[in-house]
């Protein structure tokens, strides 16, 4: 087995660099070592100037999606084993603004999760005597799987859709609302309706099902807007033969 | 961002159509496609011959059949086609030329479809 | 992030109460064009497309059957003529290309379909895989019987 590995490291510095270029560097090669590990190499021993996000180096933080050989991926959760001896090459989430070397503007996501309204809504709250909102473990399993969702925006940067339209909620904003929707303790589905049934919203997915597929916590954000767009229809279909208002 | 009134009231419906679309030519299509397009031309099974197939499209059920057949999964084309020309292409300032185009011609396809199996004899 | 584009565009930020202007520094990030051959660039994009295009063999196909019905209207001259045209290699070329990109319609499809939906069976999420599967067995059952009506003549 080799002794080390070389890394291709996306570079980019706003006040020196017109594009990203790639910088190689060699890097001890670890068994048990991941491209995160490799990374925090280079920073402490080769180029400290190096920028990166990372934080909990265990796959729930979120924060360490990157581009390894042109997929999206978290760094702490990638062998470089799974790669060697071939190079690994890291670049910058896709789909996003770049801000420095590895570094992304996450600011376009985090409003469109605002928009979405990621939290409970009650008509009214329950007063505190009555103790808390009882849920079965069956009313549970219908939304867990969408909560499982670490906000690393590697579904942004697997989807076509979102690159070609930046206008478009993604798939993570749209999950997260479905997740609040078939909450049983959630009644703000109507709130969340005017946003998510738009053109810009579920009907600019066209199920590339490419969100899926690289989503590191399996929550089948393509599964989540396509049955919303289920929901939707039927709530049209509803709008159309009761033009007065059913509930 | 709220949707325009109109925007929100076309969308659902083209998607349903584009749905139900995808399932009558999912299940129905690739036999017959089979049939008519291979197996009868190249003659690996002998097919019904000219005063037979009439009699068969003649029949009521039947051309209500080859209605549905001929016009939903018109819709589910255009529907997709009209997104991979959107995305693909990215050629969004045609948006509302490919709209038109592609649902335009599905509705002139069903058009076509429903008279010639209304006037059939 | 709108005081950012306004800073980016250059202009000066004043407090209310007319102090020295403060620039908000700004990096320049990139952003990187989408080229138009986005879809060329990773197999699963491709992949996506090509599923995207059979929906032009679907096209085709309902084209092909009107065309036939409105021969059929028109005498068993003009129909033996249409069927001596589909004899042609470049027909049975055609045709075979378009009944490939049928299947792989139909089988996408069912795939897909079986993914968009979250069938609870007492409780339990049925695996996609029946869902597809049953789907699979639906599309046998009815391909039988349509080639029942169109093989006994």
């Amino acid at each position: 087995m080799a002794s080390t590995i070389t890394l291709e490291v996306s570079r980019y510095s706003p006040e020196t660099d017109v594009a990203p270029h790639f910088q190689t560097f060699e890097v001890p090669f670890r068994k048990d070592w991941v491209v995160l590990d490799a990374l925090n190499y280079i920073k402490d021993k080769k180029d400290g100037s190096l920028t990166y996000r990372w934080s909990c180096r265990m796959g729930i933080c979120g924060s360490c999606g990157m581009l390894v050989n042109g997929e999206p991926k978290l760094t702490c959760a990638t062998f470089l084993a799974d790669y060697a001896p071939t190079p690994v090459r890291v670049e910058p989430l896709r789909n996003f603004p770049v801000v420095r070397d590895l570094v992304i503007a996450m600011t376009d996501f985090m409003r469109k999760l605002q928009r979405v309204k990621p939290w409970l809504i009650r008509k009214e709250e329950k007063p505190l005597s009555e103790g808390e909102y009882l849920q079965t473990p069956g009313q549970l399993d219908v939304y867990k799987q969408f909560s499982m969702c670490i906000n690393c925006m590697l579904c942004y940067a697997a989807c076509p859709v979102y690159g070609l339209d930046p206008l478009f909620s993604g798939p993570a904003a749209i999950a997260l609302a479905q997740r609040y929707n078939l909450d049983s303790r959630d009644q703000g589905a109507k709130d969340r309706f005017p946003f998510l049934s738009q053109h810009d919203a579920i009907w600019g997915c066209t199920f590339v099902g490419e969100c899926t597929r690289v989503c590191p916590k399996h929550v089948d954000p393509a599964a989540a807007i396509q049955q919303y767009k289920l929901t939707a229809a039927v709530e049209w279909i509803k709008s159309v033969l009761l033009p007065w208002g059913g509930k | 961002m709220e949707a325009k009134p109109s925007q929100l009231r076309l969308e659902p419906l083209l998607w349903i159509l584009f749905s139900a679309g995808g399932v009558v030519a999912a299940f129905l299509i690739p036999v017959q496609l089979f049939l008519q397009g291979l197996v009868f031309p190249l003659g690996w099974a002998k097919g019904p011959d000219y005063a037979t197939t009439a009699a068969f499209v003649a029949h009521p059920l039947v051309r209500l059949y080859l209605f549905v057949l001929c016009s939903i999964p018109l819709f589910h084309a255009a529907h997709r086609i009209r997104y991979t020309l959107y995305d693909g292409l990215q050629i969004k300032h045609l948006n509302e030329v490919i709209a038109v185009c592609c649902y335009g011609g599905a509705v002139f396809g069903t058009l076509v479809a429903g008279y010639l199996l209304w006037s059939f004899h | 992030m709108d005081q950012i584009c306004v800073v980016a565009l250059g202009w000066k930020m004043k407090s209310a109460t007319t102090a020295p202007a403060y620039t908000l520094n700004h990096p320049r990030w990139y952003r990187k064009r989408v080229s138009t051959y986005w879809w060329l660039q990773r197999w699963e994009y491709l992949r996506f497309v090509l599923r995207e295009l059979s929906s032009v063999f679907v096209a085709y196909f309902v084209l092909l059957t009107l065309f036939q019905i409105y021969l059929l209207s028109h005498g068993p001259q003009a129909y033996a003529k249409f069927q001596g045209l589909l004899k042609n290699p470049l027909m049975i070329a055609v045709n075979a290309v378009s009944f490939f990109f049928v299947v792989f319609h139909a089988l996408s499809w069912f795939n897909l379909s079986a993914r968009a939906m979250a069938v609870r069976v007492g409780g339990k999420r049925v695996p996609g895989v029946l869902i597809s599967g049953s789907n699979i067995v639906a599309w046998l059952v009815f391909s039988v019987v349509v080639a029942w009506f169109l093989l006994r003549g």
